[in-house]
């Protein structure tokens, strides 16, 4: 699903230039559930979002699902992103004014698809993350763990072939990052390939392989033995 | 742009959004609103104005003549000058072919005038056919004095509007014989006078009559002019300076005048004084359009300053937009056309309102210097577009800058 080869990153600020990635050779198979860990600065967050498209590489090669992601201008960037990615982020990131309905609705409006069946997806993914009675709420009327299924409902609406989480559960207290796990892993289990990011221990054991980045270069990557969330709930 | 998805989704920001969408219409309609009264009110006091002054023909001039404050040539100071018909005859002649409308003028203040058993004290003036056009009467029914009247010393009398309401009510006065002073005169006619009612209470009388029924002799009291107008205001100006100059000059001499004596000779000419006032209203117009332009660019510079803040405000948005697949322009549009129809709608609002209150205020307002206030619509329309054209100018710059910030920075704002 995901080839990653010898893949470069430097960040400038003013006359310093920092080195982030320093030749990352990384593939992710199709159903995986892979956790990136790594201490502040060894760059995981910066590989999540090259391979988000949010951020593109200076040197190395990266294939999507068979697709060359080279060059690219905001427009196609968009597009690949809306076509091939769901993203769930630390913050949430909802849009505050918006139900939750209608923020899980809104890959669907740049997909082009009517109302109808934006709403009718949309129930479908909240109903799945269990939050159907709660889809005329906003935000601001939700617990973080509510929020963070409502972004996960999102990321699913668009029907991508990675979720892609940057410390989904960092702002979560422990039970309900372990509800999020669950939803996580049920989600991966019906095949989805996730990537996830995160310096929690428990968490990253909860995913199937286990890769750990430091100062810009992967030290380890192994499978691990799955611990299941619903035994912690 | 017309896709009834984008609108939903563009009423959806509006409607969540209330306050900001109301701050952004209150200073765009606000804008407008000002610079149509503004606008209303300079038109309104041109119109205003220009009406008091067009009770009289603006380029008159008047001759009228008073007692000697010099010696000349061996003569009194003290001596009173009598105009007389030969002075008129002679003034005519030199210098008619500058002159439109010629009228001496015999009058008496005070007359007594009766009818039936109504009676009143009126100004009656001799003059001839050409004062109807110096005095700006407007002919309601009858006619004026002409030619056959002053050669034939007639016994009639052309009457104010005033004098006819005063006298005969609800009577025709055509044809009807009022006394002045016992004497039986027939009303030929009834002006009116856009002056209004104080310029209405004056009884007209052909020159010959009234110096013979008053035993004038060849006496008169006055004369009055127009000079000829010209379409540049400034040469009719400079050509009724000189005729004036002219006649009062010709008048001392005839009447044996030291040519500096400032007293017994008299000349008035309206069209300086008009080119004061017309200068006036220029100056007014251009006051209120600076004020209204200052007042646009005020609105233009809250509107851009709102546009700012609101593309700032919604960075992070934007951000969320584009990490789940909005193109880069769609954003830019989407904020773009929120932007114009919010500004467009809030103009609109303040224009109609402006309008409105012109429309509803102006027929209201009782004063001599304010009439018929209103605005060009196509000036007010412009400006709409102006202040539009300006907010969405000033909405693209940011939101373009917004929609081009990689996703990830602008998801890190917070």
């Amino acid at each position: 699903m995901i080839q990653i080869k010898d893949l470069h990153k430097s960040y400038h600020m003013g006359s310093n230039s920092l080195h982030v990635l320093k030749g990352i050779n990384f593939t992710v198979e199709e159903g995986e559930l892979v956790s990136i860990m790594g201490s502040s600065g060894s760059g995981k967050s910066t590989l999540l979002n090259i391979i988000g498209m949010l951020d593109e590489a200076d040197k190395g090669s990266y294939t999507l699902d068979g697709v060359v992601i080279k060059d690219l201008n905001e427009k196609i960037a968009a597009k690949y992103r809306n076509q091939f990615l769901g993203f769930v982020f630390q913050s949430f990131n909802l849009i505050n004014y918006k139900s939750a309905l209608d923020n899980v609705s809104m890959p669907m409006y740049y997909q082009g698809l009517k109302r109808k069946e934006r709403t009718d997806r949309a129930m479908h993914y909240l109903e799945k993350v269990g939050l159907a009675d709660w889809h005329h709420h906003l935000p601001s009327e939700l617990s973080g763990g509510q929020k963070q299924r409502v972004a996960i409902a999102r990321a699913l609406a668009s029907e991508p072939k990675v979720l892609l989480a940057d410390e989904p559960t960092g702002a979560l207290d422990s039970t309900t990052s372990y509800e999020v796990m669950e939803l996580i892993q049920q989600i991966n289990d019906e095949g989805k390939t996730i990537l996830i990011v995160t310096h929690e221990d428990d968490i990253a054991h909860m995913t199937k392989r286990i890769v750990n980045l430091k100062d810009g270069v992967i030290i380890k990557d192994e499978n691990v033995n799955q611990v299941k969330a619903k035994a912690h709930v | 742009m017309f896709s009834i998805e984008r609108w939903q989704e563009i009423f959806e920001a509006l409607n969540k959004n209330r306050l900001r969408t109301f701050l952004t219409g209150l200073s765009v309609a606000s804008g407008i609103f000002i610079l149509v009264i503004l606008l209303g009110f300079s038109k309104g006091i041109e119109n205003g104005v220009r009406t008091q002054f067009e009770q009289d023909a603006t380029n008159e001039i008047s001759i009228w003549t008073n007692v000697t404050s010099k010696e000349y040539k061996g003569l009194n100071p003290g001596r009173r000058i009598q105009l007389t018909t030969e002075s008129f005859d002679a003034v005519v002649n030199k210098y008619g072919d500058y002159l439109e409308r010629k009228s001496p003028i015999y009058s008496l203040w005070g007359a007594r005038v009766n009818y039936k058993n109504e009676s009143g004290n009126y100004q009656v003036r001799g003059t001839n056919g050409d004062y109807q056009f110096i005095e700006n009467a407007d002919i309601g029914s009858g006619r004026f004095i002409n030619e056959s009247d002053i050669a034939e010393n007639k016994k009639v009398v052309v009457i104010g509007n005033k004098v006819k309401k005063d006298l005969f009510k609800d009577e025709d006065p055509i044809n009807k014989n009022v006394s002045i002073f016992d004497m039986p005169f027939k009303v030929i006619g009834v002006y009116f006078d856009p002056g209004g009612e104080r310029e209405e209470s004056t009884m007209f009388i052909p020159i010959s009559t009234s110096q013979q029924v008053f035993n004038a002799g060849n006496d008169i009291r006055s004369m009055e002019f127009t000079s000829k107008m010209s379409d540049n205001f400034d040469e009719a100006v400079a050509l009724s300076k000189s005729v004036s100059e002219a006649i009062e000059a010709q008048i001392k001499q005839m009447h044996i005048v030291a040519p500096d004596d400032t007293s017994a000779v008299r000349v008035w000419y309206t069209l300086e004084e008009a080119k004061k006032i017309y200068s006036l209203i220029d100056t007014i117009s251009a006051v209120f359009w600076f004020v209204g332009i200052g007042t646009i660019i005020a609105g233009i510079v809250g509107v851009g300053n709102i546009m700012l803040i609101i593309v700032k405000e919604r960075t992070k948005e934007i951000g969320i937009r584009k990490a789940i697949g909005a193109q880069p322009m769609s954003i830019v549009g989407m904020i773009l056309q929120e932007a114009v129809f919010v500004t467009m709608f809030a103009g609109l609002f303040g224009l109609i309102t402006g309008l409105a209150l012109l429309e509803a205020v102006g027929p209201q307002i009782d004063s001599d210097f304010i009439k018929y206030p209103q605005v060009d619509f196509g000036i007010a329309i412009t400006t709409v577009f102006l202040l539009v054209f300006a907010g969405a100018l000033a909405g693209f710059v940011p939101a373009y800058r917004a929609a081009k910030i990689k996703p990830i920075v602008a998801l890190r704002e917070e």
